[in-house]
C-alpha cells in the first residue's frame, strides 16, 4: 500500500530468544542424541535461514521414550489431582512469563506474524494450561464418573501451524487427566516444542511425564504404532488420519482426529458488511490460511456479492505482507518450501478450470517462501479450490441466493470442521447454525479459540474434541 | 422540504418515510467485531520516521479548543497565538488546523490568528445541548459566521433523532448549512447519547445526506466521547458515501484524545480505513486542548532524543 | 382337541418402512439352540445394505430435526407396543437363545424397559452432555450434542432380543438413524421388532434392519461413504479390525465390540455419547451501554 503515512520499519527483538546450534530428543528428562544418530535442520520460511540442528527420532527412541513415559505414568498418575494441578499451573505462570521469548521464537521457526504469535498463540497456550491445570483435581465431577482413570502413555503428534498451542492442546488435558506423553512436534517447527522441554524442567516436572521427538512422518508413524502406547491423538491432515486410523484398529488405543476442513464462510444480505468483511478476512489470511478451520469457501448471497468483493478487494490491498518480526506485518511466510509447492499447484489448478484469480499488489521478499494474497471469483462446487483443502491464504468465492442453497452447499464437502453465518437476523442465524454439518459455528465473529470451547470436526474432519470439559474424554478411561 | 441529498440519493430524503427505510436499511453494525477491528488496528507500531510524520500531521489537524464558561478575549487570543506557532521554541512545528471557541469568542480568535492559516472554528446552535427554538439556533450560527467564523461545529438534535424524528434532523442541518454561508459545517453528533453504533452509522449518513462537511463525534462535554471504535464507523461511513457519491466529506473524532499514542491510533484508523486522501487537514481533525502539548513533547523527544517534560511546553 | 396347524410367518426384512424380501432371493435357515428348524430368514446382501443405507439417510432429516420430546414419546410408544406383544417376544428369544420362559421373560421385561430408559433420555442427554462455554471474551459460546448421522449398528450375536435393543435404542434416541445387522444366528426377534417398530410411530427408514452373513453385510456398510459411524458389538475380533479398517477410509465414528457379561446391567450413556457430535456455536454478545456509549 502507498501512502503519505509509510510505517517504519518495527521489528520485535530477536534478542529475546537465544536459540542453541543444536537441541537433542527430550527423553525421560534429558536432552539426548538420537539413536541412530540423525539429524535434521530447521529453517526460518521466511528467510530461509538455518535455525538449528534437530536430533531425528527413529523408531528406537520411540521405544525409549514410550518406555520412559510407561514407567513415569505409575507416579503421575497415582498423585493427588492437586498435585498435577500444581504442575499445569507452574507451567501456565512460566509460559506467560516467556511468551515474549516463546512468541518470537515461534514466529522464527513458523513464519508466522508476530503479531498473531504475541496476540493470539501464546495468551492462548498460557490458558489452556491454566484452564486444564484447573481440572486435575475435580475430574471426578467432569460427568465421566466419580473415579475416572487416565489411560497410560499419550502418543502425540502435532502440525507445525500452530506449534505451541498443538502442544498445549495436547499436552494440558492429557497430563491433568493423568496420562504421560510422548509428543512428536512438526519436523519444519520443532523448535517451541523442545524450549516446552525446558518450560517442564523449571516447572519440575518428574521426569519421563513428558517426552518430546522431534523428527518426520515416519517417527510419527512408529509412535503411533507402537504397541505400549494407550491413546493417539494427531492434528493434521485428513490422508494421514485416515492412515493412523487403519493403524489402531483392532488396538485398544482410544484415538482422536483433528483433521483438515473446507470451512463456509456464508454471508448473507443483511450482514454487518464491514465486520464480515474483517471476518472473511480474518477467515482465511490468519496465519496465511494454513489453519485447519479456516473459512476457506467464501459463500455470498448473490445480491450483495458486487459490493461485497469490492469492499474485501479494497481491505485486501491493505494487508501488510512481509517480515514476519515485524509488528505491523500482517502475513507472514508459508511454513515450508513444500506447503508452498503444494498451494502453488492448487492455485494453477483454480485457474486452469476457468476461476479468476485476483491478489492485491503485493511485492513477495526475493528469499523465504511467500504466497500473495488470492482470491478467487466465478468459483462452483464443481472446482478443485471450492472442494480440496488449500491450506493457504488463497479464498474461494461463490454464491448462492438462498439459505437453504447456502446451507446445501456448505455442508457439500467431505469436512465438516468449521463454518461461519453473518446475518443480522437472530433465528437465521439459529436455524442455519443448526443445519450445518460442523463441529464450529462462528455467526458474526470467525476463527475464535478459548480453552473453555470444545473444537474439532464432523465427517472427515475428525473425531473427538479438545477444549472444554468435552476435551477431558479423550484422555479418561471413559 | 428542501434536499441536500446528492442526486443518486436524491429520492432518499422526499419523507419521513424514505428516509426512515433508507437510514434503517444501512447494513448493521456489530459492536464487537468493530471494536476488536479498532483495537486490533491500535497494535500498529509507528516508529520513527512514521511516527514523525505522525506527529506533525496530528499538530496539523488539531482544532484547539477552548470551550469554557470562563472564556475570556485573553484566554482566546493565548490559545490563537498557540495555534499558529505552538511550539515557539521550533519554528518548524506546523500551526494547528484551527481554533475551536464559542460564538461570543469569533471575533477575538480570529484577530489572534489573523495573517496565518489557522482557521476559526465556532462551535453554535446552542452548544452542546442544542435545546433551542430554530431561530435561536440560525442567529447563533449567523453570529458567528459574521463575526468571522470559517467553520461551524452544530450540534444535531439527539432528541429528535432518539424519537425517530430523522427528517427535523436533516431539515434542521439543512437549515444552518445555508446559515453557514461559505463557512465548512461540521456536524456534531454525540455519539455517547446516540447510545448504538447503529445510531452512529444512521446519523452519519444523515449529516452527510444533509451535506455536512464534517461529521463529529461529540461534544466533549458527556461521559463518552470520541473512541476508536465510533471514529472508525464513521470514516467507514465517509469512504462508502463517497464511493456512492463521488463527495468527500470529512471526520472529526473530538473529546477525550489527550496523547499522541491515542492520536497515532486514529491516524492509523484513517490511514487503513478511507486511506491517505483524509490524511489532511482539511478531512480528519482531532477536537481538542490538552493533547497539543504531549505532541509537542513527544515531538521534542524524537528532535533530541530526551524525554520533555511539562514545564517545556506552553500552557496555553 | 384336534390338532391345528398353525400359520407360520415369512420373516422379512425391515428397511425403509416396509417389509421387503432380500433382493438377493436367498434365505437362510434358522434354528433354535437344539437345531430344530424355526424359520428361514432372508439373507441379506449387499444391495440390500445399500438400500438400507439409502433409507436410513433419507430418514435423518426428519428423525434428527424431530424435537426429543417427540422422540422421546415415540421410543416410549414402542415399549408400549412391546408390552403388548410380550408372549411373541418371549418365544423368540427362548427359541433363539436356549432360555426357560421365565428366563426369557426376564429378557424380554428388561429390553422393555431400557426402551423406556432411552425415551426418557431424548430430551436429557443435550443438558447433561453440552452447555455454556465461559469464554474469555465478549461471546456467548454454546455447546450441543449432534446425532452422528446414519449409524450401522453389527447386533450382538448371543444376546438376540436384549443386546439389540440395548445397541439400537440409545443410537436413534439421540436422533441417529440405523442399519441393523442382526444376530446372524438368532436374527428372528430383530425381525419381528421391525413389525413392532412399524406400528410405533416410528418413522421408516429410521431403524433398518437386515438378516444374514453377518461379515458379509458389514463388510459394506462398514466402507460405505454415506455412513457415518459404526457399531461393532456384535463383531468378533477378527471381523472389528477388518470392519474398523474399512470404517477409516471416510472416518467414520467405530464404537469397538467390548466385552459385556451381563446385557441386563444398567448401560450409562457412553452408547449415546459414542454418535453424538458436539457442535459449539459463538456469537458475540457486547454489552449494553457498558462504556457509557456505544454497543
Amino acid at each position: 500500500m502507498a501512502s503519505a503515512f509509510d510505517y517504519a520499519p518495527a521489528p520485535e527483538s530477536r534478542a529475546v530468544v537465544d536459540i542453541a546450534p543444536s537441541y537433542g530428543l527430550f527423553i525421560d528428562g534429558e536432552f539426548t542424541d538420537a539413536a541412530d544418530g540423525k539429524v535434521f535442520k530447521t529453517v526460518s520460511p521466511a528467510s530461509e535461514e538455518v535455525l538449528s540442528e534437530i536430533a531425528q527420532a527413529g523408531e528406537a527412541d520411540v521405544d525409549r521414550a514410550v518406555k520412559a513415559a510407561r514407567k513415569a505414568f505409575e507416579k503421575w498418575s497415582a498423585l493427588p489431582g492437586a498435585e498435577r494441578a500444581k504442575y499445569l499451573f507452574r507451567i501456565a505462570r512460566i509460559i506467560q512469563e516467556r511468551s515474549r521469548e516463546l512468541a518470537v521464537l515461534e514466529t522464527l521457526d513458523n513464519g508466522k506474524p508476530i503479531k498473531e504469535t504475541r496476540d493470539a498463540d501464546l495468551p492462548l497456550v498460557a490458558a489452556h494450561f491454566f484452564y486444564y491445570a484447573g481440572w486435575a483435581d475435580k475430574l471426578a465431577h467432569a460427568g465421566f464418573g466419580t473415579d475416572p482413570r487416565p489411560l497410560g502413555v499419550a502418543g502425540q503428534v502435532i502440525p507445525w501451524n500452530f506449534p505451541l498451542l498443538m502442544l498445549a492442546w495436547k499436552i494440558a488435558p492429557a497430563l491433568a487427566t493423568g496420562n504421560t506423553v510422548v509428543l512428536k512436534p512438526a519436523e519444519t517447527t520443532p523448535l517451541s516444542a523442545l524450549f516446552f522441554a525446558d518450560i517442564c524442567r523449571q516447572a519440575g516436572l518428574p521426569k519421563g511425564v513428558v517426552n518430546i521427538l522431534p523428527g518426520y512422518g515416519d517417527t510419527g508413524a512408529a509412535l503411533v504404532a507402537h504397541p505400549d502406547v494407550n491413546k493417539v491423538a494427531f492434528t493434521g491432515s485428513t490422508a494421514v488420519g485416515k492412515e493412523i486410523a487403519k493403524t489402531v484398529a483392532g488396538t485398544h488405543k482410544k484415538l482422536t482426529l483433528e483433521l483438515g476442513g473446507k470451512g463456509a464462510n456464508i454471508v448473507f444480505d443483511d450482514a454487518p458488511i464491514d465486520q464480515a468483511v474483517e471476518g472473511i478476512v480474518n477467515g482465511i489470511f490468519f496465519n496465511q490460511g494454513q489453519v485447519c478451520c479456516a473459512g476457506s469457501r467464501l459463500l455470498v448471497q448473490e445480491s450483495i456479492q458486487e459490493e461485497l468483493l469490492d469492499s474485501l478487494k479494497r481491505r485486501l490491498s491493505t494487508l501488510r505482507l512481509g517480515v514476519p518480526l515485524d509488528k505491523n506485518t500482517d502475513i507472514g511466510a508459508i511454513n515450508s518450501e513444500e506447503q508452498l509447492s503444494r498451494i502453488t499447484s492448487l492455485v494453477e489448478r483454480g485457474e486452469a478450470e476457468g476461476a479468476e484469480r485476483w491478489s492485491p499488489a503485493c511485492e513477495l521478499p526475493t528469499s523465504g517462501y511467500w504466497f500473495a494474497p488470492t482470491l478467487f471469483t466465478n468459483v462452483t462446487q464443481a472446482h478443485t479450490i471450492a472442494r480440496d483443502e488449500i491450506f493457504g491464504p488463497v479464498l474461494s468465492v461463490l454464491s448462492f441466493r438462498t439459505p437453504d442453497e447456502a446451507v446445501a452447499k456448505a455442508n457439500n464437502t467431505q469436512y465438516g470442521l468449521s463454518a461461519g453465518i453473518w446475518t443480522e437476523k437472530g433465528s437465521r442465524i439459529l436455524a442455519v447454525a443448526n443445519k450445518l454439518r460442523a463441529g464450529v459455528v462462528w455467526s458474526n465473529t470467525f476463527n475464535k479459540f478459548d480453552p473453555t470451547s470444545p473444537f474439532g470436526g464432523y465427517k472427515e474432519s475428525g473425531f473427538g474434541r479438545e477444549g472444554g470439559r468435552h476435551g477431558l474424554e479423550a484422555y479418561l478411561d471413559v | 422540504m428542501s434536499t441536500a441529498a446528492p442526486h443518486s440519493l436524491a429520492d432518499v430524503t422526499t419523507s419521513d418515510r424514505t428516509l426512515r427505510r433508507f437510514l434503517h436499511g444501512l447494513p448493521g453494525v456489530d459492536p464487537v467485531g468493530l471494536e476488536a477491528r479498532a483495537a486490533s488496528l491500535g497494535t500498529r507500531s509507528i516508529k520513527t520516521t512514521a511516527k514523525a510524520y505522525a506527529i506533525d500531521l496530528a499538530i496539523s489537524m488539531v482544532d484547539l479548543t477552548t470551550l469554557e464558561g470562563a472564556d475570556t478575549p485573553g484566554k482566546v487570543r493565548a490559545l490563537g497565538a498557540k495555534a499558529v506557532h505552538p511550539d515557539p521554541t521550533d519554528r518548524t512545528t506546523p500551526p494547528t488546523a484551527a481554533v475551536c471557541v464559542y460564538p461570543d469568542m469569533v471575533a477575538a480568535a480570529k484577530e489572534a490568528v489573523a495573517g496565518s492559516n489557522v482557521k476559526v472554528a465556532s462551535v453554535a446552535t446552542a452548544f452542546p445541548a442544542g435545546r433551542a427554538p430554530l431561530a435561536v439556533k440560525l442567529a447563533d450560527v449567523r453570529e458567528a459566521v459574521s463575526a468571522g467564523a470559517d467553520e461551524i461545529d452544530m450540534v444535531i438534535d439527539r432528541g429528535a433523532f432518539l424519537a425517530g424524528d430523522y427528517m427535523k434532523v436533516h431539515d434542521e442541518i439543512i437549515a444552518v448549512k445555508e446559515a453557514c454561508g461559505p463557512a465548512r459545517l461540521k456536524v456534531i453528533f454525540e455519539t455517547g447519547e446516540l447510545s448504538t453504533y447503529d445510531n452512529i452509522r444512521r446519523a452519519s449518513w444523515l449529516g452527510m445526506l444533509a451535506g455536512a462537511d464534517f461529521i463529529k463525534t461529540s461534544t466533549g462535554k458527556v461521559a463518552v466521547n470520541a473512541t476508536p471504535a465510533n471514529t472508525l464507523l464513521m470514516l467507514e461511513a465517509v469512504r462508502d458515501f463517497r464511493t456512492q457519491t463521488g463527495i468527500q466529506v470529512g471526520v472529526k473524532p473530538a473529546g477525550g484524545i489527550r496523547t499522541t499514542k491515542d492520536a497515532i491510533k486514529f491516524l492509523v484508523l484513517v490511514n487503513e480505513t478511507t486511506g491517505e486522501d483524509w490524511l489532511d487537514n482539511h478531512w480528519f481533525r482531532f477536537g481538542a486542548s490538552s493533547l497539543l502539548n504531549d505532541l509537542l513533547m513527544q515531538r521534542q523527544k524524537l528532535a533530541t532524543g530526551r524525554y520533555s517534560g511539562p514545564d517545556y511546553v506552553t500552557v496555553d | 382337541m384336534s390338532d391345528r396347524l398353525s400359520v407360520l410367518k415369512t420373516y422379512k426384512l425391515y428397511v425403509g418402512g416396509k417389509f421387503p424380501r432380500s433382493e438377493s432371493g436367498r434365505v437362510y435357515e434358522v434354528t433354535d439352540s437344539k437345531n430344530n428348524w424355526l424359520a428361514n430368514a432372508p439373507l441379506s446382501s449387499r444391495k440390500d445394505a445399500r438400500d438400507a443405507v439409502v433409507a436410513a439417510r433419507k430418514a435423518f432429516g426428519a428423525w434428527s430435526g424431530a424435537t426429543a420430546y417427540n422422540r422421546g414419546q415415540i421410543l416410549y410408544r414402542v415399549a408400549e407396543m412391546l408390552e403388548g406383544r410380550k408372549a411373541q417376544f418371549v418365544r423368540e428369544v427362548a427359541d433363539a437363545e436356549g432360555l426357560s420362559k421365565s428366563k426369557a421373560a426376564d429378557q424380554v421385561d428388561a429390553t422393555i424397559d431400557r426402551w423406556v430408559w432411552y425415551a426418557g433420555w431424548t430430551d436429557k442427554i443435550a443438558q447433561v452432555v453440552g452447555g455454556g462455554n465461559p469464554v474469555a471474551g465478549p461471546y456467548f459460546n454454546l455447546s450441543t450434542p449432534e446425532p452422528t448421522g446414519v449409524v450401522a449398528v453389527v447386533a450382538p450375536q448371543e444376546s438376540s432380543f436384549l443386546g439389540l435393543v440395548s445397541v439400537l435404542a440409545p443410537v436413534i434416541a439421540t436422533g441417529n438413524t440405523a442399519v441393523v445387522v442382526a444376530s446372524e444366528k438368532s436374527p428372528l426377534p430383530a425381525l419381528s421388532l421391525g413389525e413392532v417398530l412399524a406400528t410405533s410411530d416410528v418413522p421408516g427408514g429410521v431403524v433398518n434392519v437386515l438378516s444374514g452373513r453377518t461379515a458379509e453385510i458389514a463388510a459394506p456398510l462398514a466402507a460405505h461413504q454415506d455412513v457415518n459411524a459404526i457399531d461393532l458389538a456384535g463383531a468378533d475380533d477378527v471381523l472389528a479390525k477388518e470392519l474398523e479398517i474399512a470404517a477409516a477410509d471416510n472416518l467414520k465414528r467405530v464404537l469397538r465390540p467390548q466385552p459385556v457379561d451381563n446385557w441386563s446391567a444398567p448401560p450409562g450413556i457412553d452408547r449415546m455419547t459414542a454418535f453424538l457430535e458436539t457442535k459449539t456455536v459463538w456469537h458475540p454478545t457486547g454489552s449494553l451501554g457498558a462504556s457509557g456509549s456505544s454497543y
